[in-house]
C-alpha cells in the first residue's frame, strides 16, 4: 500500500470528508437557513464532479490489495450517480420546505447514499462490495422514513428495512459460499479460479450462485424479490422516492457486473437461466401490474420493475454487446426516472402530494410546455422514437437476437406495447382531460430549468445517441 | 449545389422546426386572439414554403434516372451503423409531392374552426408533415422506423385533444394497434441488421434469405403495412380514428398516413422478401379482395357520413395491395408493372378524393355539428356551390371515369384481367358498390326537400373553404385527364423494382 493507492481512491476519501464538513456545517445552522445545507451539499457535489475528474482512470487500476478498482466503469457511473444525487436535491429543496421535512438529514443521508454507490461502483471484492451496499441500504431505510409524521413513509419503512436486511443475508450467505469454495473474495481471483480448476464449476458454487443472485435481484427489485418496490415508492416522500429511484439503480448495476460478469463470468451459462427467469418475470408483471395502477409513484414503481426486466435480459445475453446496451439503459433510463419524479415534486405543493394520476389531468391547460415535458419522458419510457428510450431498447433487443434469442425479442417488444398503455395513459390525461385542479404550478426558476433540461435530454439523447452509445460499448468492450 | 443536396433534409426539418417554434412561443387560450391569427399565418406560410421547395424536387427529379435520387448520407449511429440516409424514386417522389399539397390545405382548412390552442394544432401538423416526408425518403431502416414511429406522436394527440366525443378511445386504439403491428417490423429490422450488419435498405435487399426467414420476416412487415393500410382484418381501428378525428386528422390519415403501408409493401416487403412475398401473393389478393368487395357492402351500411368514406377508404386502399401482388399472376408477360404502377396511381388519387371528401363531410360538420346521414337531405337548394363539389368528389370516388379514381381502378382492373378473370370480376364490382354507396348517400344528403329547419338555414361556402375544394377538384381532375407525368414519373422504378423482384433469394 502506498501513497498513490490514495490517489486513485480519492473520490471516495473527499466524500466522506465533505460529508463530515456537511454534517457540521448543519449542526450550526437553524431551521429558516436550511437551504444553506442544501447549497453545501450541492457544492460537495460539484467538488465532487472535480475530483472524479482529475482522477479519471485510462485503464483499470486495482488497489488496496485488491479490494478496490479503478476503471471507465467505475467512472461513468460516478459521474453519473454524483449528477442524479444533485438533481434529486434540486428536485426536493422546495417539496421538503413548503412540508416542513426540510431537515439537514435528507442531504447528509443523500450524501452517504451516494458514498456507498461510488464503493459499490469501485468494489473489486465481495466484501467491499457489501460494505457498500449496506452503506447505502441504511441510509435509504432511513430516508424513506425522514417523514417521521407520516404512518406510509413508516410503514414503508419498515417493510424495506426487514426485506432489505434478509436480502443482505442472502447475499452474504451466497458470499460465503463462493469464498468457500473458490478460495477468495476478489473478483479477478474468483474467476481465475474457476477457469484453471472446471471442477470448482458444480453444485456448491452453484448454491452460492442462488443465493447472490436473490441478493441482486432483490437490489433490482425484479419479480420475485419485488414486494418492496411498489409499496416503498408509493410510501416514501416523493423526493426520496425520486432519490431511490435514480442513482441506486446505477449501483444495482455495478453490483451485477462486478459479481457476476467480472467474478462469475465463468458461470454464466448457469446463471443466465436464472436471470432469465427473473427477466422474463418482471417484465411481465411489472407492465401488466402497472396498468391497474391509480397511484402514479406506484405505476413508476411497477414500471421500473419492467424496466429492470430489459437491463437483465440484456446482462442475460453475456456479451460484451449486451453489457454494453445495460449500461446504456440504465444511465438513460435513470434519466427519464429522474424527470418523471421531479414532475411528481412539480405539481405538489405544500401538503398536497400529486401523486395520483388524475392529478395530471389538464395539465396542458395549466403548462403547455411541462405537459410537453412529461410527455416525452413517457414517451421515452415507453420506448417511442426519437426518444433515448427507443435507442436503449433497440440496443437490448439487439443484443438478444444476437445471442439467438429472437422469440424472446418478440416477447420484449409485445411486453412493450402493453407498457405503451399506461405511459399513453398519462398523456391522455395531461392532454385530453379537463383540469380538476387549476392552480398554476409554482417553482424555482431553477428546479423549473433543469427539469426541462432534463427532459429536454431524453430528445436530445434520442436525435444523437451515438456517443452514449459509442462511449458504453468502449468501456464494456 | 448546396441547397439541392439537402433538398429532402430541408423537406423533412423546414416543417419539424417551424412546429416546434410554433409550440415554444404559442402560448395560445385563445382563439381569436390576434396572437393567434399570428400562429395560423406562420404555420401556413412554413406548409407554404415547404410546398414550394417540394416543386423544386419535382422539377429536379430525372423520370428517367434509375436508383435514387437527391441522396443524402452521414453516419448517425456508428457503433450500430446506421446512416442518416435520404434519397428519393419514382415511388417515393409523387408520396412526398401529395404530402406537401395535402398539408397547406388541411391548415386553411382548420383555420377558423379550431377553436382551442391553435398553436398546437397547427404545429402538431406541421412536425407531422416533416415526419411523413422522412418516412417516404428515409433509405436506412431504423431511420425509416424512427419515422414511421414518432409521427404516430402527433396524430395521436390531434386526435386526441381536437377529436370528437370516442376521441381517447379512438386514439388510444389507433396508437396501440399501430404500434403493435410496428414493433415486430422492428424485430424483423432487427434480425436482418445481424445479417448484414447494417440497417442500409439496399444491404437488406441484397441479403440472401432462407425462404423460412423470408416467410417470417414477411409477416413481421404484413403486420406493420397491413395495419397502416387497413387491410381486412385489422382494419377496425381506421372507422373509429376517423369517426372521432377533427377534419385535418382525417383527412391527413387518409390521404397519407394509410399510404405508408402501401408505400412499405413496395419499398420493403416487395424487394426484401421477395420469395417471401410470392409464396404469401395468393393471400395477399385474397385479403385485398374482401377488403374490396365486403367492405363495399359494409360501407352500404354506414349512418355516419365520416364512417362510410372511411369503409371506402378500405375498399379503395384493396385496389393497392391487389394491384402490388397481382404482380405473380404473370409469367414475365407484359402489364406486370401495370398493377403496381396502378396501385400507385390509386394511392395518389385516393389521397385526393378521401381528403376532399373528408373536407367535404367537415364543412357540413362545421355548420351542423352532426355527421349523420339522417339529419341531412337537400343540402343543394340551400348550398349549390357546395353541392356541386361534393357531387364532383363522389363521382371520382365511384370511380368515374375523367376523374383521378378512374385511372388507378382501371389499371388494377386491367392487370387483374390478364392475370385471372375472377380476381377482376370481384374488384370490378367496386364499379357498382362504389357507385352505389357514395351515391346513395349524396342522394340522401345532397338532394331531395330540404329535411329540416337546420338545412334550409345552411349558407354556403365561404372563400376559404372554396379555395381549398376548387384546388382539391382542379387536381382530382388534372390527374384523371392527364395521368401520363405522374406515371412517367414512376416507371423507370416500377421497371427496376419487377426486375428486382424477378431475381430470387433462394
Amino acid at each position: 500500500m502506498n501513497l498513490m493507492d490514495y490517489i486513485v481512491a480519492a473520490p471516495e476519501i473527499v466524500l466522506l470528508g465533505l460529508i463530515c464538513a456537511v454534517l457540521i456545517a448543519d449542526l450550526f445552522i437553524d431551521d429558516e437557513n436550511r437551504v444553506r445545507t442544501f447549497w453545501i451539499s450541492i457544492l460537495s457535489l460539484i467538488a465532487m464532479l472535480l475530483v472524479l475528474n482529475a482522477t479519471a482512470p485510462d485503464a483499470r487500476t486495482v488497489i488496496f490489495s485488491g479490494s478496490y478498482v479503478s476503471d471507465p466503469l467505475s467512472q461513468i457511473l460516478k459521474v453519473a450517480a454524483v449528477l442524479f444525487v444533485g438533481i434529486a436535491f434540486l428536485y426536493s429543496r422546495d417539496y421538503l420546505r413548503a412540508n416542513e421535512i426540510h431537515k439537514g438529514e435528507f442531504y447528509l443521508l443523500g450524501l452517504i447514499g451516494l458514498l456507498g454507490m461510488m464503493i459499490m461502483m469501485s468494489a473489486n471484492s465481495l466484501l467491499t462490495m457489501y460494505l457498500g451496499l449496506e452503506t447505502l441500504a441504511l441510509s435509504m431505510y432511513a430516508l424513506v422514513a425522514i417523514d417521521r409524521n407520516s404512518v406510509t413513509s413508516a410503514e414503508a419503512a419498515m417493510k424495506y428495512f426487514i426485506l432489505g436486511a434478509i436480502a443482505s443475508g442472502c447475499l452474504l450467505y451466497g458470499i460465503s459460499w463462493v469464498y468457500g469454495v473458490t478460495g477468495s473474495l476478489q473478483f479477478h481471483e474468483i474467476a481465475a479460479a474457476i477457469s484453471s480448476d472446471p471442477t470448482l464449476n458444480n453444485l456448491p458454487l452453484w448454491f452460492g450462485l442462488a443465493f447472490l443472485i436473490v441478493g441482486i435481484s432483490f437490489k433490482f427489485g425484479a419479480v420475485p424479490f419485488h414486494m418492496w418496490l411498489p409499496d416503498v415508492y408509493q410510501g416514501a416522500r416523493t423526493p426520496v422516492t425520486l432519490y431511490l429511484a435514480s442513482a441506486p439503480k446505477l449501483a444495482a448495476l455495478a453490483l451485477f457486473l462486478r459479481i457476476l460478469v467480472d467474478g462469475l463470468g465463468g458461470l454464466h451459462d448457469t446463471w443466465a437461466a436464472m436471470i432469465m427467469v427473473v427477466a422474463v418475470l418482471s417484465l411481465l408483471v411489472g407492465n401488466f401490474v402497472a396498468i391497474a395502477q391509480t397511484n402514479i409513484k406506484r405505476m413508476l414503481g411497477y414500471s421500473t420493475i419492467a424496466h429492470v426486466g430489459f437491463i437483465l435480459l440484456a446482462l442475460f445475453s453475456g456479451t460484451e454487446q449486451g453489457n454494453a446496451a445495460a449500461l446504456f439503459y440504465t444511465l438513460t433510463y435513470v434519466v427519464a426516472a429522474a424527470g418523471a419524479f421531479g414532475m411528481i415534486i412539480l405539481l405538489s405543493r405544500r401538503g398536497y402530494d400529486a401523486e395520483h394520476l388524475s392529478d395530471f389531468k389538464g395539465l396542458n391547460a395549466r403548462s403547455p410546455w411541462f405537459a410537453m415535458m412529461m410527455m416525452f419522458l413517457m414517451f421515452s419510457m415507453a420506448g417511442v422514437p426519437p426518444f433515448v428510450g427507443f435507442f436503449g431498447k433497440l440496443n437490448v433487443i439487439s443484443a438478444v437476437i444476437d445471442s439467438g434469442y429472437t422469440g424472446l425479442a418478440i416477447l420484449m417488444v409485445l411486453a412493450s406495447v402493453v407498457g405503451a398503455y399506461y405511459y399513453l395513459r398519462v398523456i391522455w390525461y395531461m392532454y385530453f382531460e379537463e383540469a380538476e385542479d387549476k392552480a398554476v404550478l409554482q417553482a424555482a426558476t431553477d428546479t423549473k430549468l433543469v427539469l426541462s433540461l432534463n427532459s429536454v435530454a431524453v430528445l436530445a439523447l434520442g436525435i444523437v445517441p451515438g456517443w452514449l452509445l459509442a462511449l458504453c460499448i468502449q468501456i464494456l468492450g | 449545389m448546396e441547397f439541392s443536396q439537402h433538398l429532402l433534409s430541408i423537406l423533412i426539418w423546414l416543417p419539424v422546426v417551424g412546429g416546434a417554434a410554433l409550440i415554444v412561443i404559442g402560448d395560445d387560450q385563445d382563439a381569436a386572439s390576434s396572437r393567434a391569427g399570428v400562429m395560423r399565418l406562420v404555420a401556413f406560410v412554413v406548409s407554404a414554403i415547404t410546398l414550394l421547395i417540394s416543386i423544386a424536387l419535382y422539377v429536379g427529379f430525372d423520370n428517367a434516372a434509375t436508383g435514387m435520387q437527391f441522396i443524402e448520407k452521414e453516419s448517425w449511429v456508428p457503433s450500430l451503423n446506421v446512416f442518416y440516409s435520404l434519397g428519393v424514386d419514382g415511388i417515393s417522389t409523387p408520396l412526398i409531392l401529395l404530402t406537401t399539397f395535402i398539408t397547406p390545405l388541411v391548415i386553411i382548412a382548420g383555420w377558423d374552426t379550431i377553436k382551442s390552442r391553435p398553436a398546437q394544432y397547427f404545429a402538431a401538423f406541421l412536425i407531422l408533415e416533416g415526419l411523413m416526408i422522412g418516412v417516404f425518403s428515409a433509405l436506412d431502416a431504423l431511420l425509416f422506423y424512427v419515422f414511421w414511429e414518432a409521427m404516430l406522436i402527433p396524430m395521436f394527440l390531434i386526435i386526441g385533444v381536437w377529436g370528437g366525443e370516442r376521441r381517447v378511445y379512438a386514439t388510444l386504439k389507433f396508437f396501440l394497434y399501430t404500434f403493435l403491428g410496428s414493433v415486430l417490423m422492428l424485430v424483423a429490422f432487427i434480425y436482418l441488421y445481424g445479417q448484414t450488419g447494417g440497417f442500409d435498405l439496399f444491404g437488406f435487399m441484397d441479403a440472401p434469405l432462407t425462404l423460412t426467414a423470408q416467410k417470417y420476416i414477411f409477416i413481421a412487415f404484413l403486420l406493420a403495412f397491413a395495419v397502416k393500410v387497413p387491410m381486412w382484418p385489422v382494419h377496425t381501428w381506421l372507422p373509429d380514428a376517423h369517426v372521432e378525428a377533427p377534419t385535418g386528422g382525417s383527412v391527413v390519415l387518409a390521404a397519407i398516413m394509410l399510404k405508408m403501408g402501401g408505400y412499405g409493401f413496395v419499398r420493403l416487403s416487395l424487394p426484401i422478401v421477395p420469395d417471401g412475398s410470392e409464396y404469401f401473393a395468393g393471400m395477399m389478393i385474397a385479403l385485398s379482395l374482401i377488403a374490396v368487395v365486403y367492405i363495399g357492402f359494409v360501407a352500404l351500411m354506414q349512418n355516419d357520413m365520416k364512417k362510410l368514406i372511411a369503409y371506402s377508404s378500405i375498399a379503395h386502399m384493396g385496389f393497392v395491395t391487389l394491384g402490388v401482388f397481382v404482380l405473380w399472376s404473370f409469367d414475365g408477360g407484359t402489364g406486370a408493372g401495370l398493377g403496381i404502377a396502378g396501385g400507385m396511381v390509386q394511392m395518389i388519387s385516393h389521397g385526393l378524393i378521401s381528403g376532399a371528401m373528408f373536407l367535404c363531410v367537415g364543412v357540413l360538420y362545421d355548420r351542423m355539428h352532426s355527421r349523420e346521414i339522417a339529419d341531412y337531405g337537400g343540402v343543394a337548394n340551400t348550398m349549390p356551390v357546395y353541392a356541386a363539389f361534393m357531387v364532383l368528389f363522389a363521382m371520382a370516388n365511384a370511380g368515374l371515369p375523367g376523374t383521378s379514381g378512374f385511372v388507378g381502378e382501371f389499371m388494377v382492373i386491367i392487370a387483374s384481367f390478364k392475370a385471372n378473370f375472377w380476381y377482376a370480376f370481384l374488384a370490378a364490382s367496386t364499379l357498382i358498390l362504389g357507385a352505389a354507396y357514395t351515391l346513395w348517400m349524396i342522394k340522401r344528403v345532397i338532394y331531395g326537400e330540404v329535411a329540416n329547419d337546420n338545412v334550409a338555414a345552411l349558407k354556403d361556402l365561404n372563400a376559404r373553404e372554396f379555395i381549398v375544394l376548387a384546388i382539391l377538384a382542379v387536381s382530382v381532375l388534372l390527374v384523371g385527364l392527364w395521368p401520363a407525368p405522374l406515371v412517367d414519373m414512376m416507371n423507370v422504378t416500377i421497371e427496376q423494382l419487377i426486375e428486382q423482384v424477378g431475381h430470387s433469394k433462394l
